[in-house]
């Protein structure tokens, strides 16, 4: 593993000096790195970013989200992506080109309250984020435990290369959708798994920041130690 | 006040009231923070960033920033009426444009974030107490911040310099100055004076509270690091 250094830091907290790439939740003054939230910064060889452990979802190009229908216009739908911003997904995107708001009804398809798993297609400052679902695994969610954790942690939750997630679908035999606004769709056949998965997810929420996290987890869904030995504890 | 500098509630003149501070106190409030600065009792609660209404306030280059300072009825010995104050509009105003300079609003173009505070209890220096609280209030909300502000009040009382002016001293001193500083790029972002100083009393009174500040600051990074990493500094 790469030399990092990690340190715990508050909004203010000057991270590091010298001539450094300043990345995500840091900003530059004169040669000084300052963190700009509450989180643990992160110090490359040649660039410094803080994780946050607090904050809203930022929507960007290309993360897959899960909305909520909120509402509908007679040319798009309108979600709630747990975000400042609201969604847009375009009529012509589920019903193809030769929509017409006349011959089709857009709650036939998908009506308010509905969970969609989503990517977003577009976005920038001046624009509320558009949605797609042409993708595949996008669309309507039929069934599944909705768990709201919060978006920054996130990250933790998929673990390096994923290997957080992979621990619990595989201890639980449940599916995890996974939107990067901190929405969580969680099915399962059998009950008993659902809920271990559920617990689980709720775990990493709230000890997000600790190490060892994969550990703990693997202890608490009673996986035994040694399997999965190529995950890497953070 | 004594003869060696002893003030009416037993303090030296260079200390501060008590100050605690309890940060994510309040459950449907994205970041909040209850202070305790000496018998002042506030709650500060920070709602977003959300959409903007009414709409023709937002602005499309960057976020905005709004501020409620208001003090319950129950604050003050004589009840006080809860329609919001010449005073009370006055300080909300300059809550406000102490706090702009700190918080990084344009990530959040069309947006605004609210800040609400809540005098449950008031004894002199509300303001600076009401800032302190608002500060670590938006860095639990996790809103980016070029620095946490703190803010602290001087005086004259007595033909004496003296840091953290109470109620009391306020009604019979001479001179009532707060100071808010973003403690890190050492930039002051409030400063108001009531009653008259001279020049080299200015100085040193300015001095005083700056050393205030920066006392008051190392309260609210405790406070926030108890809350986000349980205090264990790495």
């Amino acid at each position: 593993m790469m030399d990092v250094k990690r340190r715990y830091v508050i909004p203010g907290d000057v991270i590091a000096t010298g001539p450094l790439r300043p990345e995500q939740n840091v900003y530059q003054d004169g040669d000084r790195m300052i963190s700009t939230c509450v989180g643990i910064s992160e110090i490359f060889e040649n660039s410094v970013k803080v994780i946050p452990l607090t904050g809203g979802y930022m929507p960007k190009t290309n993360d897959l989200v899960i909305g909520k229908v909120i509402g509908t216009s007679p040319l798009s739908w309108e979600f709630d992506i747990n975000s400042c911003f609201v969604g847009f997904l375009p009529a012509q995107d589920v019903f193809g080109r030769d929509y017409s708001p006349t011959k089709d009804e857009l709650r036939q398809r998908l009506d308010i309250g509905d969970l969609v798993a989503t990517r977003i297609a577009n976005f920038d400052r001046s624009r509320d984020p558009l949605l797609t679902v042409q993708d595949r695994d996008l669309g309507k969610i039929e069934s599944g435990e909705l768990v709201e954790i919060s978006p920054s942690k996130v990250p933790r939750l998929i673990g390096k290369r994923g290997s957080m997630i992979q621990t619990i679908e595989m201890a639980t035999k449940a599916i995890i959708t996974i939107g990067q606004n901190g929405w969580i769709v969680i099915s399962c056949d059998d009950s008993e798994g659902l809920l271990k998965a559920v617990e689980a997810v709720k775990m990493i929420d709230a000890l997000a920041h600790t190490p060892n996290l994969t550990e703990r987890v693997k202890s608490m869904l009673g996986v035994p130690d040694g399997e999965n030995n190529d995950t890497i504890n953070d | 006040m004594t003869e060696d500098g002893i003030r009416c509630d037993g303090r030296r003149l260079d200390e501060l009231r008590n100050i605690s501070i309890k940060v994510g106190v309040l459950k449907n409030a994205d970041g909040s923070a209850y202070i305790e600065f000496g018998k002042n009792k506030i709650l500060a609660g920070v709602f977003g960033p959300r959409d903007v209404h009414p709409k023709h306030m937002a602005n499309p280059d960057s976020g905005i920033l709004r501020c409620r300072y208001h003090m319950s009825p129950f604050s003050v010995t004589e009840r006080k009426n809860p329609a919001p104050s010449r005073r009370e509009i006055e300080i909300s105003k300059v809550i406000k444009e102490a706090l702009q300079p700190a918080v990084i609003l344009k990530d959040y173009p069309r947006t605004v974030i609210d800040v609400f505070i809540e005098v449950l209890q008031a004894d002199g220096g509300s303001r600076c107490a009401a800032l302190d609280a608002a500060a670590v209030a938006l860095a639990d909300a996790g809103i980016p911040m070029r620095d946490l502000v703190s803010a602290c009040a001087a005086g004259k009382v007595a033909d004496r310099i003296v840091l953290d002016v109470n109620n009391e001293e306020d009604q019979e001193g001479q001179a009532d100055m707060p100071v808010a500083l973003m403690p890190n790029i050492g930039k002051v972002t409030l400063l108001q004076l009531d009653g008259m100083l001279k020049p080299e009393e200015f100085k040193t009174c300015m001095q005083t509270a700056l050393v205030g500040c920066k006392r008051v600051y190392e309260v609210q990074r405790k406070a926030l690091m108890e809350k986000y990493f349980q205090n264990g500094e790495q």
